[in-house]
């Protein structure tokens, strides 16, 4: 081992080439984050569209991207809770509990809707809490509260419904998140919004490294990250702003449910990344004896992992009654394992510690797209099932072996 | 005697689990400045003493005197705010996150609102310096990807930026090789000439001699001498350690 060596590097010094370099030790010592996931989405897209000529095309690229926007909210959800290394089975059907109470508000309590949407997310911070509360606090293990919280909801949503239940979502700022579009110069907006957002980030951090005199990644690395970025929302704006219709009336732009999905995104990387929160909550997930001994409030922690994870479980669950129009007694109940599904094969690790958001979004879309493609092919929905269990086995075997790799699973 | 006044003086400590006396009135002094080895066999109760010094754990009588006055620890919080840091033999390392962000855990800078990591990474680099350290590559380097030496050198690291005034040290050298033992036992060193007032448990008594300043020996339960390194032997060390020699003489 060559352990001797003068002086510490920070790890940012070096050209573009020592970084690619870099990446590459680091993908072979087994920390290959969402690289196989973002091959998995080229291999796929090759695939459908050899085998389907539709899968390409404007209608079907918009709709990937509106069907894969609840799985990607659910899977984010997840995100948190498998950092800490658990699990919440029940956030497919907290999303669907929140939904009735939102409807039941409308229609028996004729509440308007803002207040009962407000409701609907109360009551879905309020399932974290208790989940969190009886994991972290009472220690009973997060897989089975979850699972108790999955078959007794289901419950719940007949009971608040009604046997057979289904009610027509009438509140046409819902129903557009999914079924509306931006206006073309929205669309680009938001795109310039993005990058300028991304590029400012870079130029803040470089110059507060630069400030502690400390050394900076090479500018090209940001260089090409912004262009990647600009390149592929370019060809996503202007793909999208095609009349994309199949009938008389054209349907065109952003859809509606992609800002929001990115702002939410957004914020939640900043979360983990940047403050104080994220850091711990990686921690705990990573080492949570470690964590209590640095002074860290691990229930707390854990707690607060929960409530967000139901929170945007809710956010799913109304992206899902957008979509569908309605809201039923079986809102909710089969998402979930996609969801976690989702997160595993984006690269997020189910031992805790180790995911981001964007891992969860690349994910939601494989399985997305395994869903969308085998439809297309008119495939049965039991090989799409089969095809997506494949890729989760898959997915986590890899991640359990790069663990190995890593040298993490020795140390008990 | 560098300093006449010790950092840490234990008087008359009792410690007792059910009818068991675990401590039987321990008086132990450790100076600022100076490696403090604490040895002694299984169940001499040297794990029992610490854990009381870090307020795991507190003492059922006796007194705790920091520089000349007497405080109270009854928690963690408290021992970490008169300086007291524990490492412990497990490390308690996060393993997906880098050395920068483990030294600060629980103690992050902040700036605005959000974690200000150049200055993080600013003042890791320096502490780490300052220990001379020369085995770890690079400080954005993840933990699991270090070996147990370069894990123990971020441990005893991480006391250095709380600016601990006892930094007590469990086992440090247990799991190494011989290499790595060198390089921690120079760290240990390191620290002690910044001022710190170094408590080292170790079983391996030839560490012992090569860095400590004063060797303490318990005895089931009892402080059964306070040697000086320099003027002391291996075979007295171990004949302490064994009981069959006590200070007042050979038995």
């Amino acid at each position: 081992m060559s352990e001797k060596v003068t002086s510490l590097a920070s790890g940012n010094e070096g050209n573009l080439r020592d970084h690619a370099f870099g990446y590459l030790a680091r993908v072979k010592g087994g920390d290959m984050g969402s690289m196989p996931a973002i091959l998995g989405v080229i291999i796929l897209a090759g695939v459908f569209e050899f085998l389907s000529p539709f899968f390409i095309t404007k209608l079907n690229f918009a709709n990937l991207f509106v069907q894969s926007a609840e799985l990607t909210m659910l899977s984010s959800a997840l995100v948190f809770v498998i950092l800490i290394a658990e699990i919440d089975l029940s956030a497919g059907v907290t999303g669907g509990v929140a939904l009735a109470v939102f409807i039941d508000l409308i229609k028996a309590e004729k509440w308007p809707w803002i207040p009962a949407l407000i409701a609907g997310f109360v009551a879905g911070i309020l399932i974290g809490v208790v989940i969190g509360f009886l994991v972290a606090k009472i220690g009973v293990p997060s897989f089975v509260v979850s699972l108790a919280f999955f078959l007794g909801f289901q419950g719940m949503q007949l009971v608040l419904l009604g046997d057979g239940g289904v009610y027509r979502i009438e509140v046409p700022a819902v129903i557009a998140i999914m079924n509306s579009n931006l206006p073309l110069w929205g669309g680009w907006l938001l795109l310039l919004v993005c990058i300028t957002c991304s590029l400012s980030f870079s130029i803040w951090d470089r110059g507060r490294r630069a400030r502690t005199g400390l050394d900076n990644k090479p500018l090209s690395i940001v260089v090409i990250r912004l262009g990647i970025l600009s390149m592929l929302g370019t060809a996503a704006v202007y793909y999208m702003n095609l009349n994309r219709s199949m009938g008389q009336v054209p349907i065109k732009g952003v859809p509606i449910v992609t800002p929001i999905t990115i702002v939410i995104l957004a914020i939640g990387t900043f979360v983990l990344d940047r403050t104080r929160f994220g850091r711990h909550l990686y921690a705990v997930g990573g080492n949570p004896e470690a964590a209590r001994r640095a002074g860290i409030k691990v229930v707390g922690i854990r707690i607060s992992a929960f409530i967000i994870c139901s929170f945007l479980a809710v956010v799913s669950g109304v992206f899902h009654a957008s979509r569908i129009g309605s809201v039923d007694g079986t809102a909710g109940h089969t998402i979930v394992l996609s969801g976690v599904a989702a997160a595993v094969v984006g690269g997020v690790s189910l031992f805790g510690g180790r995911g981001r958001l964007a891992h969860a979004a690349i994910g939601a879309l494989v399985i997305s797209m395994i869903d969308n493609g085998l439809g297309l092919l008119q495939m049965p929905a039991g090989i799409s099932y089969l095809v997506q269990g494949g890729v989760l086995l898959m997915a986590a075997t890899i991640d359990a072996l790069s663990r190995r790799r890593n040298g993490s699973v020795s140390r008990t | 005697m560098t300093n006449p006044v010790p950092i840490i003086e234990l008087r008359g400590i009792t410690k007792s689990f059910g009818p068991v006396d675990v401590l039987k009135g321990i008086n132990f002094k450790v100076y600022a400045g100076q490696v403090t080895a604490l040895v002694g066999d299984n169940g001499a109760g040297k794990s029992t003493l610490i854990k009381g010094l870090a307020g795991v754990q507190p003492y059922d009588g006796g007194t705790v005197h920091f520089a000349g006055e007497q405080i109270e620890i009854n928690s963690p919080t408290q021992a970490s705010s008169h300086g007291i840091e524990v490492v412990y033999q497990d490390l308690a390392l996060c393993e997906n996150l880098d050395i920068v962000q483990n030294m600060f855990l629980g103690k992050e800078v902040m700036k605005g609102g959000t974690l200000n990591e150049p200055e993080m990474e600013l003042q890791a680099t320096k502490a780490l310096k300052s220990l001379s350290v020369k085995t770890v590559k690079a400080v954005r380097q993840k933990v699991s990807s270090l070996s147990g030496g370069q894990r123990q050198t971020v441990a005893i690291a991480r006391s250095v930026l709380r600016e601990s005034k006892v930094v007590i040290l469990d086992e440090p050298t247990a799991a190494l090789g011989v290499a790595q033992t060198e390089q921690v036992l120079n760290l240990v060193r390191n620290l002690a000439n910044q001022g710190v007032a170094v408590i080292m448990i170790s079983h391996n008594i030839s560490d012992v001699f090569e860095v400590a300043d004063q060797i303490s020996v318990l005895y089931l339960g009892g402080l059964v001498a306070n040697l000086t390194t320099k003027d002391s032997t291996y075979d007295e060390v171990i004949s302490y350690i064994t009981g069959t020699k006590t200070q007042e003489g050979v038995k």
